[in-house]
């Protein structure tokens, strides 16, 4: 492995570290969760054997103490509400969350690159522009209220396909999965779609601003004296160009898919880490709070050394660079 | 046989016999909001095979969009509007667009003025050299490599084995020309057009891409368009020179004759103004005013308002003057002896 890798993996370490502090800090200034979790008509005894319970006599110190402690045996601490290891319960609500945010991403490449790269190589033309302004609109439009208008319109006037929910599910290694079945798939496409409505536009911006940047650099001119075929132009010598901020990009949003699923999982009801985040926000559930966001950020981490080992197989120059 | 010929029916006839390029009355206009640049504006020459032509003129005398023209590689809002283009026999103005990508790198084949600029910097040398060969021919890859392998070798690069699985960036610039060359070779090409290939690069390494690309043309029997802002570079290595101002050839001739006895102001102006031309302790000598623009060119000869000879009969258009092969475009050419 070489040297800058375990040089950027002591760094992603340090970056999961200090969060898991600011996290704590935050998550134990916003409320206290016995005033939520004791029923109203306990006694004062009750509710000091609940709080004892819990470790909320603790002072904050100790009890992050102990968090870290506990989080490097793996456990992230017991969910208020479930009852159970946090992280067992988010591990079960991700494939959801996955297999949205991974069908998200494969709708933001399969129409983001193809339209951007028409709209790059004629940028004058009608639909060109329409595709731009398009993406203006992806850009602009909120999630929320787009994820309505998808509701209204596909489930409630034409019903043609449903407003929420996994449907039908398959398992596959004792996970559940809604793309395998025709009924699953159907329930798929609106919250993909959704999610994926931002990250078609950005896509397509990029790939055309690339396509805009690469057409007129001499080596394609040279790439053309040769004789080669517009379309080999196109498909290896422009777009292993373009690759590279494409790349970083999606892998990098690749992470907000999956954190900025809350609002699409909210408002088509699919139960993923983003509806359970919220609800155990509403419930002021610590453990999981603190599991979800140190989950997340470790997802952020990782995705950004994987980007940063992508850049050295598709840019030579880095390689170099950084093996010296 | 003369390079450059008006357009005159019975000499173009017999000037295109054996000639593997003919242009004639070549036009390329750009559309600009400011107006019509006519940056070539009926130009004509031959070329045979085997023949080194060099192209001289300053920036923006429309040397390199005569290049460009012919392999119709002119960006809009640059258009090829009139004019003849005929290679062995084709002719190139209305060919298709797959016509003429069949024709470049296998029987056109050019390289350019920056070595690091025309090597795509994510591809590996191997693979730029190998769909050079698989655009035209339908060649297994390891042949392909192989001739790849053999045309680094030739154009003198050191393990050409391994440098193949290199990327541009770890060639030095003049490394990286070398590989272009080599790229132009590889299908064997009639016509080389070189615009400025040296200029980019340190004047040692000139030199030996010159004599490189010399001696390979040579084995070959290839014919090189050498476009250069250089008349010393030229010199060095054509058979005929054409000298270009402001879209036009405005003299051309054996290399030799043009260089030793301009007729021309302009190229007397050229030569005049080269260092080694020039004794020790004299000023260099220079042509005055700077080049015209082209969207504003004077009435008759264009180099009417910088030169030394001009007077009143320069105001119309200067015809083409013929005599033993060496041709220019002036009323009033400087004497042999001068």
């Amino acid at each position: 492995m070489p040297f800058w890798f375990i040089k950027r993996l002591f760094g992603a370490l340090l970056i999961v570290f200090a969060m898991t502090i600011i996290v704590f800090v935050g998550v134990s200034v916003i409320g206290n969760p016995a005033d939520i979790l004791v029923p109203p008509d306990a006694d004062q005894v009750e509710r000091l054997r609940i709080v004892t319970a819990l470790g909320l006599d603790q002072p904050l110190w100790k009890q992050y103490l102990s968090f870290i402690g506990n989080a490097l045996h793996g456990d992230l601490g017991t969910s208020f509400v479930f009852g159970e290891p946090a992280l067992k319960v988010i591990l079960q609500r991700m494939p959801a969350t996955f297999e949205l945010a991974f069908s998200a991403l494969i709708l933001a490449i399969l129409f983001g690159i193809p339209l951007g790269l028409y709209a790059g190589l004629r940028p004058h033309g009608l639909l060109s522009r329409s595709i731009m302004a398009g993406s203006i609109l992806g850009f602009s439009l909120p999630t929320f209220w787009v994820g309505l208008m998808m509701i209204m319109l596909f489930a409630v006037q034409l019903g043609w396909l449903p407003s929420g929910g996994r449907g039908e599910t398959v398992d596959v290694l004792g996970v559940r999965w809604s793309f395998l079945t025709a009924d699953g798939l159907r329930h798929l496409i609106l919250p993909a779609l959704n999610l994926a409505l931002f990250k078609i536009s950005l896509v397509i911006r990029l790939t055309r601003a690339g396509v805009r940047e690469v057409m007129p650099q001499e080596y394609i001119k040279f790439a053309r004296a040769k004789g080669l075929t517009e379309r080999r132009i196109i498909s290896v010598h422009v777009l292993k160009n373009i690759l590279i901020p494409i790349i970083t990009v999606i892998g990098l949003e690749f992470g907000s898919l999956i954190a900025f699923a809350v609002v699409t999982e909210t408002i088509f009801a699919w139960p993923g880490m983003g509806k359970l985040i919220i609800d155990s926000i509403n419930s002021l559930d610590r453990p999981m709070i603190v599991a979800y966001l140190v989950i997340i950020v470790i997802f952020f981490t990782t995705i950004n050394l994987i980007v940063d080992f992508l850049y050295t197989v598709l840019d030579p120059r880095v390689r170099l660079e950084s093996g010296g | 046989m003369t390079a450059v010929l008006e357009q005159t029916a019975g000499v173009a006839a017999s000037s295109r016999r054996g000639a593997i390029l003919s242009v004639r009355d070549l036009k390329t206009y750009f559309a600009t909001p400011a107006g019509e640049v006519k940056a070539v504006d009926g130009l004509s020459f031959d070329l045979r095979a085997g023949q080194v032509l060099g192209l001289v003129g300053e920036s923006g005398s429309g040397k390199s969009v005569t290049g460009f023209s012919i392999v119709r590689l002119i960006e809009p809002p640059g258009r090829i509007v009139g004019g003849e283009i005929s290679f062995k026999g084709q002719e190139l103005t209305g060919a298709s667009l797959e016509e003429m990508r069949r024709l470049r790198g296998r029987h056109i084949a050019m390289i350019f003025q920056d070595p690091m600029m025309t090597l795509n910097p994510v591809l590996r040398i191997d693979t730029q050299m190998i769909e050079a060969i698989q655009a035209h021919e339908r060649v297994p890859i390891a042949e392909a490599r192989a001739r790849a392998r053999d045309a680094l070798g030739k154009v003198g690069i050191p393990s050409p084995e391994e440098r193949l699985k290199a990327y541009p960036h770890q060639f030095s610039g003049g490394m990286r020309q070398r590989v272009a060359i080599a790229t132009a070779l590889l299908n064997q090409p009639d016509l080389i057009i070189a615009d400025e290939p040296t200029t980019a690069l340190d004047v040692t390494i000139q030199a030996q891409i010159l004599a490189e690309v010399q001696k390979l043309t040579r084995d070959t029997n290839t014919a090189v368009i050498w476009i250069s802002h250089d008349l010393s570079v030229v010199s060095g290595m054509a058979d005929e020179v054409a000298v270009m101002y402001a879209g036009r050839i405005v003299e051309a001739g054996p290399v030799a004759e043009v260089i030793n006895a301009p007729r021309h102001p302009y190229t007397a102006g050229l030569i005049g103004s080269l260092p080694s031309r020039n004794r020790r302790g004299e000023r260099l000598r220079q042509i005055h005013g700077m080049t015209p623009n082209l969207l504003d060119l004077p009435e008759g000869c264009a180099f009417r308002t910088r030169c030394d000879h001009a007077d009143e009969a320069c105001r119309r258009e200067p015809g083409l003057f013929a005599r033993h092969g060496h041709v220019h475009r002036c009323f009033h050419p400087c004497r042999e002896d001068a």
